[in-house]
């Protein structure tokens, strides 16, 4: 059996395809999409030999099962879940080998959220703009998987990593995400500024790839109106008319007219991409590198 | 012109209007293709230009705020015509907002040369200037759920053209054959930031 496919045997509760994402095509209404938690892509990636920017599966909370027509490498990083290949355990965060033809299990998530499963030579549907993500505000990319669905693999790129197994993070018990004030923190009350990064926020169970929905205190606009739709970056606290922050993550619309009272650094988003619903969430202002 | 720090690496540049907004982002392309400012993202919108992704947002901030804002944008050499029917669903209620006939509606929207002021909303989804302030009118009081791919509709100041099939609170006057967005063509969007576009009547509407 030399068919490099990847069948999807439970597709779970959403599961699709991410890579680095399309960044550079904001100025046509193009989200940036990619991986939630970038990181743990590219391990995983690492792990099985691939290349940085191959596209590896992203579940969301329950992971999914899959079974490959010829051998391949995988490994599963990102939320820490059980694995199984043939329904015997196999490991978390390292290079594992399933047979062709035989079940890999990536169980429901123990901690975090967003599995990563990356499989030798790669997922490869064909690319939309450079990339194989799935966008799921503009629905660019290969949709999100459904059970029989068949997913075309790459040519391997090299050998595994010889590892045991790869430290990564764990979820946070407590999400700290840092922020620079503005670009429009003067339309809100000098008391809702402050509110932002003293007060206690949780992850609400509404989140998604667009952005980390909060549930706390309401923050108080100074201004009332419309501001004219402006370019919004990853990481942006935009403020709702209901006054809750969302943080901005990968599949964000690119212009938006609510406004946007902070900014989180890139390097705190893999952390909110793993928070589960309900995790406490506190904003820290930090200055402006 | 007034630079408002976003986050660590990008700039919101604020004009002080739509127009001088898409002058200013000709001059920023401009210069990212002559090699003097590089940056991942530039995107416009209705007044501001937005740089992310950049390597020294401090010092760009300070040449910004030094810039006398250019003048005007350059009239872009391309030139797409759209053909349109005239005859979406809320033509009549825009034709009462213009207080004019609906044919005499399409007669004026035909006359006009738009501009593709910025994208959004949707890939290849532009927001078109170029009728004057007196033919703004309000969004929909219920928007529709589904409006279909090539609706031709009018929201506030602006044109624009439903890429593909979405829910949508814009007045539909009319409806085009043209495919706004194919992610297998090169380019993909038919409009982009800059572009001119006139709308040409087609059949006997």
């Amino acid at each position: 059996m030399s068919d490099r496919a990847l069948v999807v045997v439970r597709a779970g509760a959403l599961t699709t395809v991410q890579d680095r994402g399309r960044p550079g095509h904001a100025h046509l209404g193009v989200p940036r999409s990619g991986a939630l938690d970038p990181p743990a892509a590219a391990l995983v990636n690492r792990l099985a030999g691939n290349a940085p920017d191959a596209a590896v599966l992203e579940t969301t909370l329950n992971g999914c099962a899959l079974r490959p027509r010829s051998t391949v490498t995988v490994a599963v990083g990102g939320a820490f879940c059980p694995v199984a290949v043939g329904g015997r355990p196999a490991a978390w965060g390292a290079p594992v080998v399933v047979p062709a033809g035989e079940l890999l299990e990536v169980g429901a998530a123990v901690a975090g959220v967003r599995a990563y499963v990356a499989v030798s030579g790669g997922i490869a549907p064909e690319p939309v703009l450079g990339s194989r993500s799935t966008d799921l505000l503009s629905g660019l990319g290969p949709p999100p998987l459904t059970d029989g669905t068949v997913l075309p693999l790459g040519t391997p790129a090299g050998p595994p990593a010889r590892v045991d197994a790869a430290p990564q993070p764990r979820p946070p018990a407590e999400l700290v995400l840092r922020v620079t004030p503005g670009p429009r923190d003067d339309w809100f009350t000098g008391r809702a500024v402050r509110e932002l990064t003293t007060r206690a926020y949780r992850v609400s169970s509404a989140s998604n790839r667009i952005g980390l929905r909060t549930e706390g205190p309401a923050l108080e606009r100074a201004r009332t109106g419309e501001l004219p739709s402006e370019g919004m970056v990853l990481g942006a606290v935009q403020v709702p008319p209901d006054g809750r922050p969302v943080v901005f993550l990968a599949d964000h619309p690119t212009t938006g007219g609510y406004p946007v009272i902070a900014v989180v650094r890139a390097a705190d988003l893999p952390a909110a991409a793993q928070a589960v619903p309900g995790t406490a969430v506190r904003f820290v202002a930090v200055r402006r590198r | 012109m007034r630079v408002l720090p976003v986050g660590d690496d990008a700039l919101l540049v604020e004009a002080a209007s739509g127009a001088e907004a898409q002058a200013l982002h000709a001059e920023l392309l401009r210069r990212r293709a002559e090699g003097s400012l590089s940056v991942r993202e530039i995107v416009p919108a209705a007044r501001t230009v937005l740089l992310d992704g950049l390597d020294d947002p401090v010092r760009r901030a300070s040449e910004l705020t030094a810039w006398d804002a250019p003048a005007a944008a350059p009239r872009a050499r391309e030139l797409v015509e759209l053909p349109v029917r005239y005859d979406g669903p809320d033509l009549a209620e825009v034709a009462a907002h213009w207080k004019v006939s609906a044919r005499e509606v399409a007669r004026i929207h035909a006359a006009t040369e738009f501009t593709v002021a910025f994208c959004g909303f949707a890939p290849g989804f532009g927001y078109l200037t170029g009728l004057p302030a007196r033919y703004d009118v309000p969004r929909r009081a219920t928007p529709r759920t589904a409006v279909p791919a090539g609706s031709v509709a009018l929201a506030g100041p602006y044109t624009g053209v439903y890429p593909r099939s979405s829910p949508g609170g814009w007045q539909l006057i009319g409806t085009t054959e043209a495919v706004l967005w194919d992610h297998a063509r090169v380019p993909a969007a038919l409009l982009s930031p800059g572009t001119r576009v006139r709308f040409v009547p087609v059949g006997d509407a």
